[in-house]
């Protein structure tokens, strides 16, 4: 490096290789290249994170609408013409329910109008109010007021889901109906509307004329104790505007409507492209400014089994099974891991047998689940004859893949007991069997417990192996014992995620979101268990 | 019945347990230090000898009577059955078997409902045995150990033997698991080899096997041997696995670099529970996440872009398993980057090196191995991945090296496979243990090699 101390530099000290302008340029490159890299590792964890606030808001968010359901409050007639107190089962609990509905919209005359309205509440009306007046007879002999589940759609819609629906605005003309009912003519004051309904896809024809297809939001116009859809507008003499509209709902009179005295409701979302129709959308505002709808907690949801229609759909069946499944893994997969882990650490002679064992556990716990599902249907299933879909079965294939986790969990967790105890018990004359329960075991127990449960949450959300051996069948009773036929949340997130009713979107949310809190309250019990009882030696 | 025998047992086994300890201690007339054994370990003895017997008879009888009822309904009503298949067989067994134990059967015939009162006397019959024999090696245990509590008596001993023999037993389960998965996939994967050669298997380029068969039901033809070719499925799998990997490799190795390196505690009291987290997360979740939005919102971007996204393309799957995996590869490089000893850092630091530096050229160099192991780990994990593919990978065989399209992997096929009601001697059926063999093999592979990786590499400091 002598030949480095060449010449001086401005201040008179020697410059060198370390300290020229080159170096200079480079240590600035090397720092530049230092914040680079440590931003490269914020950006990888920043990235993690979001990923996982992504994943979680997603869920969240779709979870939510879920858990609260509409119910529309009806007379319902239960007079002896209707129930015969004595025959309970043969009344048609589903048409009462219909008619009082239908009694709402008297003009609804033709049949498909009648099915749509009756589309309006859940198919399992029937068996909810059966169900009720079978818990309180009391109900009959008269009309009652009762809330019943609204179907999906309606339901979806009120939450906002279906459809973009502008809020009413006033029209500032007047509006001159020709009928007031049928397919009638609306008269314009000006030509405003012309205008609004090309900004709304409406399609140019010849002379002006502008139709409404359903590929275009819906336009309605509300007035005279009544409603209109738009179907068509062409432009009318001085300056006025002319449209052939639908009553859905019927006119009072054939008055003119005052400026102001009209509203407009702009449904952006075109009828073809969404799941609702304009009369129904229609009805069940009407129904809604009434007061009748509520929205409640979803006890449906929470509390009852499978269905196929969304409305009806709940957890409850999964979570019973889930739960039978856990205890079945749990009676098996503790005793057996922590017993082998006790041999192991504490007992096992240093042979080809332990070392084999050894490799083995620390392999199987990294074998795919789904190949636990194979051997299961092959051994216990087929060569064993036992049931499918049974939680038994599912709970003995999960308890296998759990084993690795709590052995290894446990033989750490008995390692960490320091020999000084065990030295000790020797020394006042424990036997060995008496050292290792008598004294390592319950010092290492909070270890043991951890990992544990911290297996059984690996457990709790494992799905593959489990539709191996039948759990995804499409159960409806709540299972009652740990043979009957069951599935279990995370397959019942499976099987919903799959259906294609928009319903259930929703619904798969909310039952991953209720399986996310079974897991976050079995780390938490981990981690309090952990933070209190752990010892440090 | 019988589970109200093991209830009885488990009392017997209680009153046992005390009665044994009563006599111990009458036995030196209430002087306890001048037993040889604690006067609850002959309560153990004792129990151990009324109870033990009987119950391992009990779960005996239970594994084998199943298979003997059957071979029994199977033998008597054999003209019945002459014409049927094996599935016809297993079926009308099963029926017979739910209606006897009160279930419900799809159809009920004569023959069946025969079968099923025949079931119901054998199945009686087994349990009276089943009792009668329990209560004799009950009553004859008891017998036998009572008359061997006595003041020396070692029975301290005996029940220790018993303990340990208990703590073999349950550390072999893991031995037996293995031996049953791998006989279980070998026995059914020769099975399928018999009717499709194992060369055409792994080598051939056309999977369809829902088109298995020539005939339909019972006139089924011979297999057609070219359509179970599983190269499309494993350059599926490869495909999904390498976006995976390209998502998780360097987002987890950098972010384990960052948490060990520069991040500062408050940093890593929030990044670590985050990773937690992420890997607790149920797989289902992950696959609801990637078909219901990764998917649609890639689909949109490619649409905008003009390119033909599949809307169950490898790339969504793959990202979203890669960022399942993201926590895994992150928490195995964190342990092999903590492991390199910090005086490799100081000495670097002290030569002038910065930090990034110190890692690139000193710690990862150090750690190399060990990352190695991690992402072949990473790896063999992203194949074994069932659900996230199964519900955002396609279906089709699909040969192609586009992530845009749609691929299928080998688990998702072991699960359409063998999701639904399946006859047990198709071929369709049993080459989903033929994957599923190839599953275990590979991943088994990858595993023992990560393993000789750290093994054989790995620098011993201190």
């Amino acid at each position: 490096m002598t030949n480095a101390i060449s010449s001086f530099g401005a201040v008179g000290r020697p410059v060198s290789i370390h300290t020229d302008d080159a170096a200079k340029v480079r240590l600035k490159g090397r720092y530049r290249t230092e914040t680079w890299f440590k931003w490269l590792g914020a950006a990888a964890v920043a990235l993690a994170g979001l990923f996982l606030v992504l994943l979680l808001s997603t869920i969240v968010t779709q979870a939510i609408p879920a858990l609260r359901q509409n119910y529309l409050t009806l007379p319902i007639d239960l007079s002896a013409a209707k129930v015969d107190p004595a025959k309970l089962d043969a009344a048609n609990y589903d048409a009462i329910a219909q008619e009082a509905l239908t009694a709402k919209f008297p003009d609804v005359t033709s049949r498909q109008d009648k099915r749509l309205l009756r589309g309006l509440i859940s198919t399992g009306t029937g068996v909810f109010l059966r169900k009720d007046i079978a818990a309180d007879p009391g109900m009959l002999g008269g009309t009652v007021d009762y809330a019943v589940p609204l179907d999906d759609f309606a339901d979806l819609y009120l939450k906002g889901l279906l459809a973009d629906v502008g809020s009413d605005e006033a029209i500032s003309t007047s509006v001159t109906p020709s009928e007031t009912s049928g397919d009638i003519d609306l008269t314009f004051g000006d030509d405003a509307m012309l205008t609004l309904a090309r900004g709304h896809g409406a399609t140019e024809g010849e002379n002006g004329m502008l139709t409404l297809t359903s590929g275009a939001s819906s336009l309605l116009v509300a007035f005279n104790g009544g409603t209109v859809k738009l179907t068509a507008l062409s432009p009318g003499a001085s300056g006025t505007a002319v449209a052939k509209g639908t009553v859905i709902e019927a006119l009072d009179s054939t008055a003119p409507a005052a400026s102001g005295q009209a509203f407009l409701r702009v449904i952006d979302t075109p009828e073809a492209s969404r799941k609702i129709s304009d009369k129904m959308i229609v009805w069940l505002d009407t129904l809604k400014s009434a007061g009748l709808i509520e929205s409640r907690f979803n006890s449906i949801f929470f509390f009852t089994g499978a269905s196929r229609e969304p409305e009806l759909a709940g957890v409850w069946g999964a979570v019973v099974g889930s739960f039978l499944t856990m205890i079945v893994t749990l009676a098996i997969a503790f005793p057996i891991g922590v017993s082998a882990a006790i041999y192991l650490e504490e007992f096992a002679p240093k042979n080809r047998l332990t070392t084999i064992i050894e490799v083995n556990i620390n392999n199987l716990a990294a074998v795919p689940s789904i190949v636990f599902g194979l051997l299961g249907l092959a051994v216990f299933l087929n060569f064993f004859g036992m049931p499918r879909s049974a939680p038994v079965v599912g709970g003995m294939v999960l308890a296998l893949m759990t084993l690795p986790i709590i052995i290894i969990a446990s033989r750490a967790s008995l390692r960490a007991v320091p020999p000084s105890i065990r030295e000790a018990a020797l020394g006042i004359g424990a036997s060995k069997v008496q050292t290792v329960f008598h004294h390592v075991l319950p010092l290492a127990m909070p270890g043991i417990m951890t990992g544990t449960i911290l297996g059984m949450a690996h457990a709790l959300g494992e799905t593959a192996p489990l539709l191996m051996i039948g759990m995804v069948a499409f159960i409806v009773d709540i299972p009652g014992g740990f043979t009957d036929p069951a599935t279990i949340l995370p397959v019942q997130i499976f099987m919903w995620a799959d259906f294609p009713e928009a319903g259930f979107q929703q619904k798969t949310s909310a039952a991953i979101l209720i399986l996310l809190v079974f897991l976050v309250i079995m780390n938490a019990i981990a981690v309090i268990l952990r933070r209190r009882f752990e010892r440090r030696w | 019945m019988v589970g109200y025998l093991v209830v009885l047992l488990l009392v017997l086994a209680a009153a046992a347990y005390w009665i044994g300890r009563t006599r111990a201690i009458a036995s030196v007339n209430g002087d306890v230090a001048r037993l040889h054994s604690l006067p609850g370990q002959h309560g153990m003895f004792l129990a151990l000898f009324a109870a033990g017997p009987a119950l391992l008879a009990i779960v005996l009888w239970s594994l084998v009577t199943p298979g003997i009822e059957s071979s029994i309904i199977a033998d008597r009503f054999s003209s019945e059955l002459s014409g049927m298949g094996v599935p016809q067989v297993e079926a009308f067994i099963r029926d017979a078997r739910a209606m006897a134990f009160g279930g419900l059967v799809g159809f009920a015939d004569p023959a069946k409902e025969a079968a099923a009162a025949v079931y119901k006397s054998i199945h009686t019959t087994s349990t009276w045995i089943i009792w009668a024999v329990a209560l004799v090696l009950s009553a004859s245990g008891f017998y036998w150990a009572y008359s061997r509590i006595a003041q020396a008596y070692r029975a301290r001993h005996v029940v220790e033997r018993v303990l340990r023999a208990f703590l073999i037993a349950c550390s072999v389960v893991a031995i037996l698991t293995t031996i049953g998965i791998v006989l279980s996939l070998i026995f059914e994967s020769l099975r399928f080899f018999q009717q499709v050669p194992f060369y055409k298997f792994l080598f051939g380029t056309h999977w369809s096997p829902q088109s298995a068969f020539t005939g339909a039901g019972t006139e089924a033809g011979a297999v057609n041997q070219d359509i179970f070719g599983m190269v499309p499925l494993f350059a599926g799998t490869l495909l999904i696995t390498f976006i995976a990997m390209l998502v998780a490799a360097p987002i987890g190795l950098m972010a384990a670099i960052y948490l060990s390196d520069y991040a500062s505690k408050s940093v890593r009291a929030i990044a670590k529970p985050v990773l937690e987290i992420l890997a607790g997360i149920p797989t289902v979740v992950y696959g609801f996440f990637a078909a219901l939005t990764v998917a649609p919102y890639f689909r949109g971007i490619g649409e905008s872009l003009g390119l033909n996204v599949a809307s169950e393309s490898a790339l969504a799957a793959g990202v979203v398993m890669g960022i399942m995996i993201i926590p895994f590869v992150s928490s195995l490089s964190d342990d092999v980057i903590n492991a390199v000893p910090q005086s490799l850092r100081d000495g670097s630091a002290g030569l002038g090196a910065t930090k990034s530096e110190t890692i690139r050229k000193v710690v990862l160099p150090a750690a190399l191995p060990g990352i190695v192991s991690a992402m072949l780990l990473a790896v063999s994990r992203a194949i074994g991945e069932t659900m996230i593919v199964v519900m955002a990978a396609g279906l089709a065989a699909n040969l192609t090296a586009n992530p845009l399209e749609a691929v299928t992997t080998v688990t998702v096929q072991i699960v359409t496979l063998l999701v639904g009601d399946q006859e047990f001697d198709s071929a369709k059926t049993l080459a989903a243990f033929a994957l599923g063999l190839v599953l275990f093999c590979i991943t088994l592979t990858l595993n023992i090699v990560a393993l000789r990786v750290v093994q054989k590499y790995r620098e011993q400091y201190d």
